[in-house]
């Protein structure tokens, strides 16, 4: 091919989460269910066997009444970069039979149900607990069947999944931009089911490569924090917060240190 | 030959040796891992979303009475997810978690598929399938039969609203059939707007102009979890457009609260002191808007009537509210009363709004009236971003309804719930006094039919057990619902209506916006069922009924209704989706009021009627709360949350799944308790405890919650379901079965916001 393609262009999908914003109403988890074909259960209280693709949590300070405050954390899966930014995830690294990997071209890690066998290494290498296993069959009763979308793969029972920032999303945008000729996926082209449904716009998502997104400038926001950064993951999602006490929250910090003042990770390439 | 231990080793490994080299050279082992592999994932029932072409059909959403608009992506099809539409108006996009799981409400084992006769006792889930003609038949005669004995005021419905043209119809169907009692659930909105009727003389919806106001000051009011149409409320928060500053008075950090720029926390059941005492301050600092009071306001100063009688002005009565007196009653620091009181009136647009949580409960007229008059002083009445009231829709008119005897006779009986009685003139539906009437009435029951649509009142309303007691006592119950609800299974008949997106529709704007926005739901499917349009099932009944019952509904159908009642409207809706009809305010110099004095009345004349002896002023007295402090040492206060549905329309499975595990663990309710309470009692995090109150007890899981305050333990609505399906039912408590009613003594309307408990480590 001697024209220039994309993938001289590589696209990091990232998102940014503004945990000022976020009210905790959960909106983002149903979207993504319902987007996703996430399967339902009569008992969910166990989170750990609950299958979320994105999980709101509530953080506290901490502090006696009535100097309490709370702050919601969705979390997806946080499609890392791994150390210098070459692809090596946590998971992706640990993976025996290739069913997830790294995708170069959009940064997205992406999971093969079929290719998985089970074997969970890559729940036990990821720090953020972003990939969940299913012990059953899902079971979808009295018609719930009819709802279920063909862009996405219902999951069989033995194999982990995982949030794909909507890959199909990407797919379906890629293919129309191809029928249309052109190259380039505008930024509200392709967004994610959660983003999307956030009912106060908390979440923004777009390509931190491109300085024409909004998530390019927001990452660089004073506020911008990412989870266990000191882990050099490198991940995708960075989240926005004006409270000291969430970002110590987010990061391990010894006593003294204090999270402003720590030296960033260096993103280098 | 010999075998000796030599040989035998040898040819052992040999053999081994061999074997395996052999088997390396087999594809045999390969492919039998490869087949295992292949196989423990080819379970056939995995399913295969059958694919088709994309669209999307845009309607509203009906779950709440937000009145959101919603995109529905179909894939040939077939409804494979929602989303909003950025386009409506009320929501401009943005949508509650219930909203994005309206596809499980459509498909799930919650659902009624065909009408069904009970058999066995009741609530014992034994059912009949019957076809149509049966169910109507059944009601139909059951109506025509109490009608013939002259006791058609013995029919009673309850609804879940009465806003639109759904409700109207069955309202019109009572009225012809001769009953009184159309019952409708009723909620903050029902205080608020007695609150506007009595300064006012106003009917109508009150309106808050959260789209234009930059203070809210808000008396415990959801604001960011469903107070006032979620949709709408999280789409202005998330645009910044409003609520620049919130303040949130509530004892316990709620979401809201959390985002709010501050949290007061306030002793429960105080608030109306503290609004007297804001407004103290704000008369005392001359902080009060001069050119609304002197131009508009009747009973703010001292006056004397035509008799010559003196009476207390509302500027003087709120002396009775200093600070330190209303620091004292409420728990709030002192200096922070004035502080507020002047943030408050010093702000561009600030508005005061009321209505616990989502508005469920529906309060003390005291403190609507109270947080009303704030408004008033601060000159935020009919004016943009303040209170305003917003006239009944006036497209619902159909040719008037000619009633025969039998009807007449049955209209002139007094209301079973003594709603718009000398007792409770302007109150109009007192849904929470059903039950005590029922039970406490001698010979055969006041109420020998009752039909419930789009309500659920075994599980709202308040001490549960009871209402089901008295329930008993109706010997015939028929349910609308298009799910197997509480309600629905106690019923003897459940005649099932069309789920949201399936329904035809139009519906009034959310409560509290700021203009008319009527929309249209239209069916995204046919229907998947045997269901009937709860519109054409009254319709159909009205027919059997004959004579001037049916001549009171000339129409084929529902949609026939629909398109007369529009009119000029239907075209648009149709093809837009929604109307827009601004609700124009009256220029400062032309407010009208229809009170007694033509004056917005601070001293509400309208309050002195009958044998009552309410003094009109807004005045603090404590909610009462039911329960012997000596025995019961906590207090318990539901509280709503924006992941839980605690009103008519349940959860669906994918919202209970949203629920952490400190709300709700396994089939066990989790209680939030402060951990100094739980410590001198000796509790520790995540005890299990039996949790006592006057009117019931459960068992419980307690999570330390140092949001709460101390002495208080709080726990949400919406589970403890005992019917729909396995993912619903059994799930924690009932908060409703753990509270009675109180009545406000002005309106009779509930004002039981909490009931004192005890807990007890098991």
């Amino acid at each position: 091919m001697k024209e220039q393609n994309s993938h001289t262009n590589a696209k990091r999908y990232g998102m940014v989460i503004d945990l000022d914003k976020c009210t905790g109403c959960g909106a983002c988890m149903v979207a993504c269910y319902s987007e996703n074909n996430v399967p339902f259960k009569t008992d969910e209280t166990n989170k750990l066997d609950s299958i979320n693709w994105i999980r709101v949590y509530k953080l506290t300070n901490n502090k006696p009444y009535p100097d309490t405050e709370i702050c919601y954390l969705p979390m997806p899966c946080m499609q890392c970069d791994g150390i210098g930014k070459h692809g090596h995830s946590p998971c992706v690294s640990v993976c025996p039979a290739v069913a997830t990997d790294y995708d170069y071209d959009t940064g997205i890690v992406s999971q093969i149900y079929t290719r998985c066998f089970g074997c969970r290494y890559c729940m036990a290498a990821c720090p953020y607990h972003a990939r969940k296993f299913n012990w059953w069959d899902p079971k979808w009763p009295a018609d719930t069947e009819k709802y279920l979308s063909p862009n996405v793969s219902p999951r069989m029972r033995g194999v982990v999944e995982k949030c794909s920032f909507c890959f199909h999303r990407y797919q379906l945008a890629r293919e129309k931009a191809y029928l249309e000729k052109r190259q380039k996926l505008e930024e509200q082209e392709y967004q994610t089911a959660c983003t999307q449904a956030c009912p106060v716009g908390a979440i923004t998502f777009g390509d931190l490569n491109n300085k024409d997104h909004a998530v390019y400038k927001l990452k660089n926001d004073p506020r911008a924090f990412r989870l266990l950064e000191r882990l050099q993951t490198n991940p995708k999602v960075y989240y926005l917060t004006s409270k000291n006490w969430v970002r110590r929250a987010g990061d391990n910090y010894l006593a003294h240190e204090e999270p402003g003042n720590i030296t960033k990770v260096k993103e280098h390439h | 030959m010999k075998i000796d231990r030599r040989s035998f080793l040898s040819y052992t490994t040999a053999v081994v040796l061999g074997g395996a080299a052999g088997s390396m050279l087999t594809p045999a082992p390969w492919k039998l891992m490869d087949d295992i592999s292949i196989w423990t994932q080819n379970w056939p029932w995995t399913p295969v979303p059958q694919d088709g072409a994309i669209t999307y059909k845009h309607s509203v959403c009906t779950l709440c009475p937000g009145g959101c608009g919603i995109d529905v992506r179909l894939a040939g099809g077939r409804p494979i997810k929602i989303e909003g539409d950025k386009d409506h108006p009320v929501n401009k996009g943005s949508l509650c978690p219930r909203g994005f799981s309206a596809l499980q409400y459509l498909y799930g084992p919650a659902r009624v598929t065909t009408p069904l006769k009970r058999e066995g006792k009741r609530g014992e889930g034994k059912w009949q399938k019957i076809t149509w003609d049966e169910a109507l038949t059944a009601v139909s005669g059951k109506l025509a039969e109490l009608r013939s004995n002259g006791r058609p005021d013995t029919v009673a419905c309850i609804s879940g609203s009465d806003q639109g043209t759904i409700p109207n119809l069955i309202g019109r169907f009572m009225t012809a059939y001769g009953s009184p009692n159309f019952l409708c659930t009723a909620t903050a909105k029902d205080a608020m707007e007695q609150a506007i009727y009595l300064t006012q003389g106003r009917q109508g919806s009150p309106v808050f102009d959260i789209e234009n106001a930059d203070f809210i000051l808000s008396f415990g009011a959801g604001i960011l979890e469903g107070w006032g149409g979620t949709g709408r409320m999280l789409n202005l928060y998330g645009a910044g457009k409003s609520a620049k500053t919130l303040v949130q008075i509530e004892p316990r950090l709620s979401d809201t609260a959390a985002r709010a720029n501050q949290w007061i926390s306030i002793t429960p059941g105080t608030e109306t002191a503290l609004a007297l005492g804001l407004a103290h301050v704000m008369v005392k600092e001359s902080l009060y808007d001069r050119q609304f009071i002197e131009n508009f306001a009747f009973g703010f100063n001292d006056w004397t009537d035509d008799n010559g009688t003196a009476h207390k002005g509302f500027a003087t009565a709120i002396n009775d509210y200093p600070p330190a007196k209303v620091a004292r009653i409420t728990g709030i620091k002192e200096a922070e009363i004035p502080k507020l009181a002047r943030k408050f009136a010093k702000a561009a647009a600030p508005i005061a709004v009321s209505g616990r949580g989502q508005g469920l409960l529906p309060g003390s007229i005291d403190e609507s009236l109270a947080v009303l008059l704030l408004n008033a002083i601060a000159g935020n009445i009919n004016k943009k971003g303040g209170v305003s009231v917003l006239s009944d829709f006036d497209y619902a008119k159909w040719p008037e309804i000619k009633i025969d005897e039998t009807a007449s006779k049955g209209m002139q009986q007094p209301r079973i719930d003594g709603a718009g009685s000398d007792d409770f003139p302007n109150t109009r539906y007192l849904l929470n006094r059903l039950p005590e009437t029922l039970v406490a009435a001698s010979g055969d029951a006041p109420i020998q039919a009752l039909l419930v649509t789009g309500a659920n009142p075994l599980y709202t309303m308040p001490d549960t057990a009871a209402a089901k007691k008295a329930f008993d006592r109706i010997p015939f119950i028929a349910s609308f619902s298009p799910f197997m609800d509480e309600t629905a299974s106690y019923a003897d008949y459940i005649l099932p209506d069309h789920t949201p997106l399936e329904r035809l529709q139009e519906v009034p704007a959310a409560v509290g916006i700021s203009r008319q926005v009527i929309s249209l739901a239209k069916p995204v499917v046919k229907p998947v069922y045997e269901t009937h349009h709860v519109g054409d099932t009254f319709i159909q009944i009205a027919r059997n009924l004959g004579g001037f019952v049916k001549s009171a509904f000339p129409w084929k159908d529902y949609e026939t209704f629909l398109k007369a009642t529009l009119k000029d409207h239907w075209r648009t809706l149709n093809k837009k989706g929604w109307v827009e009809i601004s609700h124009d305010l009256p220029e400062p110099l032309n407010y009208v009021f229809n009170t007694a004095s033509g004056k917005f009345e601070f001293y509400p004349t309208a309050r002195v009627s009958g044998q009552k002896t309410i003094p009109p002023l807004p005045a603090f007295t404590p909610v009462p709360i039911e329960g012997d402090p000596q025995r019961f040492d906590l207090v318990l206060m539901p509280f709503d949350s924006i992941r839980l549905a605690g009103g008519d329309v349940a959860n669906a499975p994918f919202m209970t799944k949203t629920v952490d595990a400190n709300v709700l663990l396994h089939q066990t309710s989790v209680v939030e308790i402060n951990p100094a309470t739980a410590r001198k009692l000796g509790l520790k995090d995540g005890d299990s405890v039996k949790l006592t109150t006057p009117r019931g007890e459960a068992t419980v899981q307690l999570y330390f919650y140092d949001g709460i305050m101390p002495g208080l333990i709080a726990m949400p609505r919406g589970l403890g379901h005992t019917a729909y399906s396995d993912y619903l039912a059994n799930k924690g408590t009932n908060v409703n079965q753990l509270i009675g009613a109180i009545a406000d003594p002005d309106s009779g309307l509930n004002t039981a916001w909490g009931i004192r408990a005890t807990i007890t480590r098991i």
